[in-house]
């Protein structure tokens, strides 16, 4: 599923984010990233994404080789993966239905499956009373929802949550928690960033530590392992 | 799944949606749509009123210039053989039009004519025509005239040529100067609204740089956020075009209705309402759907790299 070999980034600006990062996950699983702040997490799950290019080594996602691969292919690569934010990313002046929609116009579905599917997704989130509010009219919680919605109504192979809970009060994070377990029990793999100490040693999954640039501990049904 | 095949067709229901999510982005913008159908509307009446003018002043232009013939007159002596060696010369000149032949009876004619009550004194040399035969030239570009005038004075049997030597260097130099002049002008003019045009939808497309961000995130290709934004600059530009388009045709409909009685000089005429003013509201629809398109789609290029 993902698999990067000798990984190693630096921005224009001096600062090396990831200094040789070895690691593959297989499809199916769910991997937390934890660390301090700095330490590459968000580097890491960009790289997934195509979102930065790795200055060295290899990012293989989805059998596709993301240093070769053409500008122009970029957004077909991205269809195929989901990702959840931690500031949501939705857009302001779009209606709930047509911010899930999106994803589905992207790739060219006929309106009837687009209503059908986004109405799925919606259920499955718990917000169908709510496909025709605008994102400032929900509460964190229910925008963050939103957006996991978006990402999952392509049926993507792969979701990527950036600190989806860091927004979020306790209560509604474990809703999210509950959500995403679910898309991973359906076979989805799910790479998530996180900060909660919590929420890493209640639901128990693989862990990858990354400090100053290197993955420092990789361990199934891990420990958050950071005093907070 | 097979999401990243690659489609470079866009199916009609795509182009539907861009349609309709076009449409919807000029309601959601408000004020700022108001505001760039403002700066289209001003500019094109500008530009518009400017064309007329222009269009106008250069057909009465044309109208001078097509008024310049050259006329040859023919030596007294000169034999009717000559006189057809001559004809045939002129006529042998690529930059001639048409020769026609005036004989000097019909040259005094039209001169007693032309001095109306006058020329009846004139009447009187109907017996002994001191005038000479003439041979009248007119030249395909008018520019040619004062070129052929001198080579044609240099022909055996011509007695002199005389095509207003004056009038007709100072007309020209007026001409081509006003002509571009006025192109300058109309360029600017463009320019100018090109400039105003893409400068307002550049803002209302920079408050939107985020969403824009966002939707690649999401899988959006370039041409698929490019496109709505296509159809709002194609909106703008031909809404904005809407007045423009009503004062050009009401004001030059009333022009047309009272100027023509007020001028009387015959060269002076104004291009007839049917078919101008529709041609130049076409113009004007063309300038605002280009202008609109070019500002929007130009606007929206820097916000693509993401």
């Amino acid at each position: 599923m993902i698999d990067m070999q000798g990984v190693y980034k630096k921005y224009p600006n001096g600062v090396t984010a990831l200094n040789g990062v070895d690691v593959t996950i297989e499809q199916g699983e769910f991997v937390y990233i934890v660390g301090p702040s700095g330490a590459g997490k968000s580097t890491f799950i960009k790289l997934i994404f195509r979102e930065v290019k790795p200055t060295n080594g290899k990012v293989v996602v989805n059998n596709v080789n993301l240093q070769k691969v053409k500008e122009k292919r970029i957004p077909h690569i991205r269809r195929d993966i989901g990702v959840v934010y931690q500031d949501f990313k939705l857009l302001p002046k779009l209606t709930v239905f047509e911010n899930i929609a999106f994803a589905l116009e992207v790739i060219e579905e006929t309106p009837k499956n687009i209503r059908r599917r986004v109405m799925e997704v919606l259920d499955l989130v718990g917000l169908k009373n709510k496909a025709r509010f605008i994102p400032d009219e929900l509460s964190g919680g229910e925008q963050q929802r939103v957006s996991i919605a978006r990402a999952i109504v392509n049926h993507p192979k792969l979701v990527i949550a950036d600190e989806p809970t860091g927004n979020l009060d306790p209560d509604t994070s474990w809703g999210i928690m509950n959500i995403l377990e679910e898309i991973n029990a359906r076979g989805t793999t799910i790479i998530m960033a996180t900060h909660s100490k919590e929420i890493v040693n209640t639901v128990k999954k693989r862990v990858i530590a990354i400090e100053g640039g290197l993955i420092v501990r990789d361990e199934h049904r891990g420990e958050y392992g950071y005093e907070v | 799944m097979t999401n990243t095949e690659v489609n470079t067709v866009m199916k009609f229901r795509t182009f539907k949606r861009h349609f309709k999510v076009g449409l919807k982005n000029i309601w959601r913008n408000g004020w700022m749509t108001v505001a760039s159908i403002g700066a289209v509307t001003t500019t094109l009446i500008l530009v518009g009123s400017f064309l007329a003018l222009m269009m106008n002043l250069n057909q009465v232009a044309k109208n001078l210039e097509e008024d310049v013939e050259i006329k040859t007159f023919i030596e007294l002596t000169a034999s009717q053989e000559e006189v057809d060696a001559l004809e045939d010369q002129i006529k042998a000149m690529p930059e001639v039009s048409s020769v026609t032949f005036s004989s000097k009876e019909e040259e005094l004619n039209n001169l007693i004519e032309s001095m109306g009550e006058e020329g009846s004194s004139l009447e009187l040399f109907e017996q002994d025509n001191p005038l000479n035969d003439v041979y009248v030239v007119k030249t395909e570009d008018p520019l040619e005239t004062v070129n052929v005038a001198n080579k044609i004075n240099k022909l055996d049997s011509v007695f002199k040529v005389n095509y207003g030597e004056e009038v007709v260097q100072k007309l020209f130099t007026f001409n081509k100067y006003s002509r571009n002049i006025g192109l300058v002008l109309i360029i600017g003019l463009v320019f100018t609204a090109i400039f105003l045009i893409s400068n307002t939808i550049k803002l209302t497309i920079m408050a939107r740089r985020k969403e824009i961000g966002i939707m690649k995130l999401v899988g959006a290709t370039n041409s698929f956020i490019r496109w709505p934004f296509f159809v709002e600059g194609l909106l703008l530009g031909v809404l904005g075009t809407v007045i423009p388009i009503t004062v050009v045709i009401a004001g030059y409909y009333y022009l047309d209705k009272n100027v023509n009685d007020l001028i009387t000089m015959n060269f002076v005429e104004l291009l007839p309402f049917n078919p101008f003013a529709w041609q130049l509201s076409l113009l004007i629809l063309a300038i605002g759907a280009f202008i609109g398109v070019w500002g929007s789609v130009m606007s929206v290029r820097k916000f693509l790299k993401v």
